[in-house]
């Protein structure tokens, strides 16, 4: 049976505000538990929420980012359930009314692009943690993180593959983080994404019944769920059974998806708009303000990097896959005005190779912009050759010399040799101790041409100039 | 100080107190000790206070008199009052009537109570009240019904029954309460005080535990309207930490008191009239409209035709908003938690379970039935839109008339126990009240007489929005003409006889510390 994978996403981004979303709490991640909790935010009897227009705004920027509806009036609701870290017994979210509808996200990929349409995204409040190790059989409440702003971004069910998925969230993510309107560290919970999977015969227009995946915080948990789901369900499907509507966790540890609740013990939330908080009224002339100090956004400096560099699509897509990127290649470019090819390749080679081993997010990577440009000055001027240089990149990866690419050069001694009279008496004493191979040369076998530049690179411990090097073997052998 | 006066200052309004403190012919500890006897000698029998500190009261009354030494003082500097144990003050008990907080101390002070310190006003305590201001009859409260000092066997009305009862026995100058569906304007009635709800927004919320936040509004209780009218200036103002605090120019409330009201119109819609009042509350209304226009008011007939739409609306909006409000309740970082529970269900269902009394389950169950998921529609959604309608016959009976009149409540006080096996007879008592809150406009009641039983009767006087300063004069007017408002149960007299006629120093009253009486 050939079926279609149908793939839905709602991703929660934590808006970076200094305040909470309806209290004067910080939101400073990783303080003692319960340091940054107010009145507000314990729910004690009396208190009122005072919404954060910081956190609008950001909603606003969000929307008009992705071609969205910012809607001039929407409405706060209460979702009403018990658990211990919601201290008010309800979540502030939008539920009929969001702040922004509709908009669309452009995924591109090495030989095609693709669109994907968001339903909405709405503002709401986040919860706090319950804490269960290390309360020998009860769980603590940290409620430092209740009522951290979130936005909830709601995707239309347009993703076909994980990989799509993935794209998708990677865009969402390179979004909201060059906007400056979310950290984006999946590690700390500020992008987290729920996944809505679901299998369909080829040709069908009716959805199949969906699995949510939840709280998957990193791009490989949400491809390794969804791919875990898939096989799941096919098999459910293939052998005639019927898909359960259910709610289901990612284990990440077993590498599996497991049932957390079923439709039938689902919540009723009891959505109803909160009194507490009139409607939201955003004017006209707060949309055009936003507007107006909207940054150059990824696809647009996509676009630019390929006109104004020559860059393929796919390269330039690469170094504007998060602002930290771009940023990262616009300062190195800002040393090396000239050398945006080079400077691509490398960033998008050796560095993001380098990077991913490591799992490292390029604000974190060892060797910086200015370092960087530094090795690839010494590439462009001859100083170092490729293969060289790729030494020097490790070694500043280390921290040897302080990441310094000069210094590195000076103390290995890996300076490039284009001294042609030097590398003529290397060539030459290679040929007289190998006359055989030589002579077959002159005999017409080409092939051992690689054999002498071989030997030269090694005797030079690769130093030699290659283009150089090839002029002179040519000659040395042909006279 | 004169015993004569001191014998007499619990009969005084705000401005001759003031006077009295500001001629330095009484000190602010002298007044609030005065107070605090009358509750001691009379508080057993009522039960109108939850919480009582006399030392923190009498170091509020010694700072109050700092004030008058180093000449700060301000016109209500060390009057003393009394709140509705809803309003959280730091430091004291706040329990909102309930097991669920009775033992919570706020740390923090409600925005009124914030309002009445920086003015340097004096707290005598916190008043019962229904349990989270949920009845008609103060029969709810944890903490044991309160007694009509009219007459103990009968009810004070509710929920701000304990504050109605204290003002009305003399325990307190004045009094917070707060209004919800005429939880001020009721007791206020029974109890044959002045109170007044405020314009939804006018007072801020904020520390106020909420029972249904679209409906609920804090407001003054006291003896007569110009003492309304003083506390209502220092309780209304702009608080941003309340969204539906409305921002508006600072007014003085008591601005108009003297105007004439010659002239003004009267509506009296004929659903207040109807056969569901009783006749003696029927006959004292009539009397009361019979003087405005010997004040040469005019009255115009006129109809408030969805007014039997109120309760129904009432009782799925309020209901609904406060099964939300009261899930806070959990027995997780406050108040009381069941002390046995085996898993974290079982310590919700039991904690809730224990801690709140039967009217505010019924209400949950209320709410969150309504709010369910296929019901919302037919229940919420509908009640919201009849709730613009009765908006809306308001805002048409006023382009007839510049204030509406009618009884408060459709029967002096009911006896103790009568009504509380029966909910929805209880509810009714509310008929006549709820509708301003629905529309969000400000009510207030005062004085007007006495029913077959010797019970109080209260008349109602809704205004438009914002027309609290006229609604004060409206009501100063008839208590210029009348004395209804200075009629003190005997009961309550025959009591405060067995006073001694002494004032205890300070630091007699300093070593009483906490007491729950």
């Amino acid at each position: 049976m050939n079926w279609e994978i149908v793939i839905g996403l709602e991703v929660h981004a934590q808006l970076k505000t200094q305040s909470k979303i309806f209290s004067a709490a910080s939101t400073q991640f990783g303080a003692e538990p319960n340091t940054q909790a107010c009145a507000v935010d314990l729910a004690l009897p009396g208190v009122l929420p005072v919404l954060n227009r910081a956190a609008v705004q950001q909603a606003i920027k969000f929307g008009l980012a992705v071609g969205a509806r910012i809607n001039r009036h929407s409405i706060f609701a209460r979702k009403n359930y018990f658990y211990p870290d919601l201290p008010k017994g309800y979540q502030i979210s939008q539920f009929e009314l969001p702040i922004v509808e509709g908009g669309f996200v452009l995924l591109t990929f090495p030989d095609r692009e693709k669109t994907v349409r968001l339903t909405r995204a709405h503002l709401e409040e986040d919860a706090g943690k319950s804490l269960h190790e290390d309360f020998h059989g009860a769980t603590g409440i940290d409620l430092n993180r209740a009522g951290t702003p979130l936005l909830e971004i709601v995707s239309e069910p347009d993703m076909r593959s994980a990989e799509e998925a993935v794209a998708y969230a990677k865009t969402l993510h390179a979004l909201v983080t060059f906007l400056d309107i979310c950290d984006g560290n999946m590690q700390e919970g500020s992008f987290r994404c729920d996944a809505n999977v679901s299998l369909r015969k080829a040709g069908d227009a009716k959805l199949g019944t969906r699995c949510e995946i939840k709280n998957l915080n990193s791009f490989r948990f949400l491809e390794r769920a969804i791919e875990y789901e898939v096989a799941r369900q096919k098999e459910i499907l293939e052998d005639g059974g019927g898909i359960v509507q259910q709610t289901r966790l990612y284990d990440p540890d077993k590498d599996e998806t497991r049932a957390m609740r079923t439709k039938e013990d689902a919540h009723d939330y009891r959505y109803f708009p909160d009194p507490d908080l009139l409607p939201l009224e955003v004017s006209d002339d707060w949309i055009d303000e936003t507007r107006a100090r909207l940054p150059e956004l990824p696809q647009a400096k996509r676009e630019r990097y390929a006109r104004e560099f020559g860059l393929s699509a796919y390269d330039a897509g690469i170094l504007t896959a998060s602002r930290g990127m771009a940023a990262y290649f616009e300062a190195a470019l800002a040393r090396l005005p000239d050398q945006q090819k080079l400077i691509a390749n490398w960033v998008i080679g050796e560095l993001s190779a380098k990077l991913n081993r490591e799992n490292l997010e390029i604000g974190a990577s060892p060797i910086d912009s200015g370092q960087l440009a530094g090795l690839l000055q010494r590439i462009a001027d001859g100083t170092l050759s490729g293969k060289i240089a790729k030494d020097v990149f490790n070694a500043m990866w280390q921290q040897e010399e302080g990441g310094d690419a000069d210094a590195i050069i000076a103390k290995k001694g890996l300076k490039q040799i284009s001294d042609s009279r030097e590398l003529e008496a290397i060539v030459d004493r290679i040929i007289e101790q190998n006359p055989a191979q030589a002579a077959d040369y002159r005999a017409g076998k080409e092939k051992v041409f690689g054999f002498f530049v071989g030997q030269a690179m090694k005797a030079t411990q690769s130093r030699a100039n290659p283009a150089q090097l090839n002029e002179i073997v040519k000659s040395k052998l042909t006279e | 100080m004169q015993s004569s006066a001191s014998s007499r200052v619990h009969e005084l309004g705000l401005r001759q107190l003031s006077g009295l403190l500001h001629a330095k012919k009484i000190s602010c500890i002298e007044l609030t000790s005065e107070f605090l006897n009358r509750i001691k000698t009379l508080n057993p029998r009522y039960n109108a206070f939850i919480t009582v500190d006399h030392k923190a009261s009498l170091v509020q009354a010694a700072e109050a008199d700092a004030l008058f030494a180093s000449g700060r003082a301000q016109m209500l500097t060390g009057i003393p009052l009394a709140q509705k144990d809803i309003f959280c003050t730091q430091g004291w008990l706040t329990t909102c009537g309930s097991k669920m907080l009775a033992n919570f101390v706020s740390p923090y002070d409600a925005h009124v109570v914030e309002r009445f310190k920086q003015l340097g006003m004096v707290s005598l305590g916190k008043t019962n009240m229904d349990e989270f201001a949920m009845g008609s009859s103060n029969e709810t409260s944890f903490f044991g019904a309160v007694k009509n000092p009219w007459d103990a066997a009968y009810v004070p009305g509710g929920s701000s029954g304990g504050s109605a009862c204290a003002v009305a026995a003399r325990m307190c100058p004045a009094a917070t309460g707060t209004d919800t569906g005429g939880s001020i304007r009721q007791p206020a009635a029974l109890c044959g005080i002045s109170g007044l709800k405020p314009t939804y927004g006018v007072v801020s919320r904020y520390g106020m535990i909420a029972f249904a936040s679209s409906l609920d509004q804090g407001g003054p209780m006291a003896k007569s309207a110009d003492d309304l009218a003083l506390l209502l200036n220092a309780m209304a103002g702009f608080d941003a930490r309340d969204s539906t605090s409305i921002e508006r120019p600072a007014e003085d409330y008591a601005r108009d008191l003297n105007q004439p009201i010659a002239g003004l119109r009267i509506g009296l819609p004929r659903e207040y009239f109807s056969d569901g009042v009783d006749a003696d509350v029927a006959r004292a209304i009539d009397l009361a409209i019979a003087e405005y226009r010997k004040l040469g008011c005019e009255t115009v007939d006129l109809s408030l035709p969805n007014t039997k739409l109120s309760i129904p609306v009432y009782y799925v909006l309020a209901p609904a908003e406060a099964s939300s409000n009261l899930s806070r309740f959990d027995g997780v970082r406050y108040g009381y938690r069941a002390p046995q529970y085996g898993n974290l269900d079982d310590m919700y269902r039991k904690t809730r379970a224990q801690g709140f009394g039967a009217e505010v389950k019924r209400r949950i169950l209320i709410g969150a039935y309504v709010l369910s998921h296929g019901y919302y529609d037919a229940y919420y959604f509908q009640a919201q839109k009849l709730r613009r309608l009765i908006a809306q016959d308001f805002a048409d009976a006023f382009q007839k008339c510049d204030v509406i009149m009618g009884p408060t409540t459709p029967s002096t006080a009911f006896r103790l126990g009568e009504k509380s096996g029966d909910p929805v007879q209880m509810y009714l008592s509310d008929i006549y009240t709820i509708a301003a809150n629905l529309a969000g406009l400000p009510g207030m009641s005062i004085p007007a007489g006495f029913g077959d039983g010797g019970r109080p009767v209260g008349l109602q006087i809704i205004g438009d929005y914002f027309s609290e300063a006229k609604m004060l004069d409206v009501a100063h007017q008839y208590q210029q003409a009348t004395d209804w408002h200075l009629r003190v149960p005997e009961d309550s007299v025959a009591l405060a006889s067995k006073i001694p006629p002494n004032i205890p120093s300070p630091q007699a009253g300093g070593g009483l510390g906490w007491g729950r009486l």
